[in-house]
């Protein structure tokens, strides 16, 4: 397989691993909104799934985010497919 | 003071720019002691902060065509967050999010989830490929990736529908806004906002608008955050709201069921007493109020529209490099993060202040007259954003007796809570920049595609620089003048058109956009077809819910990009197998995006 065809794969599989776990904190969790709302899970006090509405999923998301990032960096480092600073 | 390129000193400018409006809120509170009127402060919020934008804007005019259509390519990650952030947060987030959150709880945060959501799949699917690929719009990467100026053109249409749909809204926010602060009649403030947007993207394209957004956001995060910690310390909720106001969700539940909520409701007749626009509270705060089906839909329509609106991903060509695209994704997430968490918080602090008969604010349980009496009260209720009535004769205000706009939550909240009105100035100013940078943003969005697009790709592709801009600028006008005259007749709420915007772009866009990059065999049929099917199915889709139709699948007219992204996906797909497939130079092509490192696809200059 060509260097470029083992980076594309890499990434992709970088993809995968990002919207599963996006789909988790963005869909997932919603089917069972209810149950986690009854749950004594209380994240600073506030009730589970408001607790994910107002903070949780949309810091998760920023975390993601940010971790994709360098995770996908490295991948481009390791094929030294990285740009040139004075770009 | 300041040495060196202006790019270099983007901190140390704007850091005295931070400074600067800081003292100038002192400066306005320090007058509203000395007695100036709460008018003139307004007056004043609003003004100073538009001519600051508008002298940005001056100084970044531009004659060169990479500057005006992408900022030069040099805006750095961190500074291209907050331009972004403020491109995206509208004056519907600025206004109308809390008070969404507060009459309708649970149900209404799908939106929350879904407009922060869709930035990973920004992150992941598209911005950094959409930069290596080194296009002006995004019509231009169709156009290119696809070939043909049938897959250009049927982009253009999408942009144009949505980002249309989407920026009556926001020049209607920002008339609105002006029509309040400036105390002019709509259809006249309509206009003066208008004049303030174009005076900050006519002459610098993509530079002028980066540069005032920068300074927009700074505005609005401070309008933001100053009334939510400064009513949450005031009401001993807690000195860091995010964190500490537990007790005041629990609270608000016990006083919700002390108070009969949706026990007590009140008759269709004596609704009908209520002004238009306004609504009581309905919905418990904090708990689960819908089914999972409308909650995630709703959610998935926010985040494949936020990954297909052109005004947010065009952002994205400004960054240096693909790198600092991918990061400059999750520093606008962070930015926008800052203001999306504190709208629950304000909800809850506003609806708290409210309700609850400990607090001096509190005005459920008292005497009907003691409201009306009530200096605020008097204000917001002329205003029309506020109403109480004595449905059962008993002299005392019930919960099912008062009603609010949902603008109220933010541009009342800081006076019911007691705090002086130099922050409802404050607060004026914000919304008046959300509205201001997300229009500018829209409007820079259709023209450049127009311009770009349309004219010099499809028209005249021998115009010259000079004679490129004019078209531009001109374009840039028409639309402007355009958006205003539809906001003036007042159509549709502020917050139902963004909603519609998100849904168009998702399905005219998302899958072209996605597959462009993610599928090699996509070729222009299938991309056509994708584009404009999902599009007119979308549409019909609700038109026919909005005429009655029973609908299906649950799929309301706030999801009907369900409906249209799906159409688009299975046509783009099969329409590209039964056709050929694209030719070695385009699957090179394609090879060469997914690579970050070396030259753009198109050239530096086209």
């Amino acid at each position: 397989m060509s260097k470029q065809a083992q980076h594309w794969e890499k990434t992709r599989n970088l993809l995968f691993v990002t919207l599963a776990i996006w789909f988790v904190f963005s869909i997932g969790i919603f089917f069972f909104a209810t149950e986690m709302n009854a749950s004594g899970i209380k994240p600073f006090g506030y009730p589970l799934t408001y607790w994910f509405t107002c903070q949780g999923s949309l810091g998760i998301f920023v975390i993601l985010i940010f971790w994709f990032a360098g995770r996908q960096e490295k991948i481009d480092e390791e094929f030294g497919f990285t740009e040139r600073e004075d770009d | 003071m300041i040495k060196g390129k202006f790019i270099d000193n983007l901190p140390k400018v704007y850091g005295i720019y931070t400074g600067g409006f800081l003292g100038f809120i002192i400066l306005m509170a320090i007058a509203e002691q000395a007695g100036m009127s709460a008018k003139m402060i307004g007056i004043f919020f609003v003004a100073f902060t538009v001519l600051i934008y508008a002298l940005i804007g001056y100084l970044s005019r531009t004659l060169q065509v990479d500057a005006y259509y992408v900022a030069g390519r040099q805006v750095p990650t961190v500074f291209n967050g907050m331009a972004t952030a403020a491109d995206w947060m509208s004056g519907a987030s600025f206004v109308a999010m809390a008070g969404g959150i507060y009459f309708k709880g649970y149900g209404y945060m799908a939106l929350l989830v879904g407009w922060t959501g869709g930035y990973v799949l920004v992150a992941s699917l598209l911005a950094p490929y959409l930069r290596k690929f080194g296009c002006y719009t995004v019509p231009d990467f169709i156009g290119t990736r696809y070939g043909g100026n049938m897959a250009r053109l049927s982009a253009v249409i999408v942009l144009t529908v949505a980002s249309f749909t989407y920026v009556t809204a926001q020049i209607n926010a920002t008339g609105t806004i002006a029509s309040v602060a400036l105390d002019i009649p709509f259809n006249i403030a309509v206009y003066v906002g208008l004049a303030s947007i174009l005076m900050c993207s006519m002459l610098g394209g993509m530079r002028a608008v980066t540069w005032t957004q920068v300074a927009q956001y700074i505005v609005l995060i401070i309008a933001y955050l100053i009334p939510v910690f400064w009513i949450s310390n005031k009401i001993g909720a807690g000195f860091f709201p995010h964190f500490m106001l537990a007790d005041e969700v629990a609270r608000i539940a016990e006083l919700e069921n002390q108070f009969g909520l949706g026990t007590i409701k009140n008759s269709a007749a004596d609704l009908a007493t209520v002004p238009k626009g306004l609504a009581g509270i309905t919905k418990a705060h904090s708990d689960v109020n819908t089914t999972p089906w409308k909650f995630i839909s709703l959610a998935v329509c926010m985040m494949a529209g936020t990954a297909s609106l052109p005004h947010v991903m065009m952002r994205y060509f400004t960054t240096p490099s693909v790198k600092a695209a991918r990061r400059s994704v999750g520093w606008s997430l962070f930015f926008i993060f800052l203001l999306y968490s504190s709208a629950p918080m304000l909800a809850t602090l506003s609806k708290l202040s409210l309700m609850d008969p400990n607090l001096s604010t509190g005005i459920i349980g008292k005497s009907i007259a003691d409201v009306q009496a009530i200096d605020w009260y008097q204000n917001w209720n002329q205003a029309n954003l506020m109403f109480v009535s004595d449905f059962n004769g008993n002299g005392t205000l019930e919960l099912n007796e008062f009603f609010m706009g949902g603008k109220a939550v933010v541009l009342a909240t800081p006076e019911v809570a007691g705090l002086p009105y130099v922050i409802s100035g404050l607060v004026a100013a914000g919304g008046m920049a959300a509205a201001m940078s997300t229009a500018d943003g829209l409007v820079l969005a259709i023209s450049n595609a127009l311009s770009h697009d349309i004219y010099y790709k499809m028209i005249n592709p021998k115009a010259e620089t000079a004679k490129r801009l004019i078209v531009a600028r001109v374009l840039l006008v028409i639309i402007g003048f355009a958006g205003a005259t539809i906001a003036a007749l007042e159509i549709q709420g502020i917050l139902g058109s963004v909603i519609w915007a998100f849904d168009f772009a998702m399905s005219g866009l998302f899958f072209p956009l996605v597959l462009g990059v993610w599928w090699k065999r996509a070729n222009a049929q299938g991309a056509v077809a994708g584009m404009l099917l999902g599009l007119i199915s979308g549409s019909a889709y609700l038109i026919w819910v909005r005429n009655g139709g029973a609908g299906f699948w649950g799929v309301t007219q706030l999801t009907f990009g369900i409906v249209g992204s799906l159409v688009s996906l299975v046509s783009m797909i099969v329409v590209s197998l039964i056709t050929k497939a694209p030719d070695s130079a385009t699957q090179k092509m394609v090879d060469e995006v997914r690579v970050p490192s070396g030259k753009t696809v198109l050239g530096k200059q086209h």
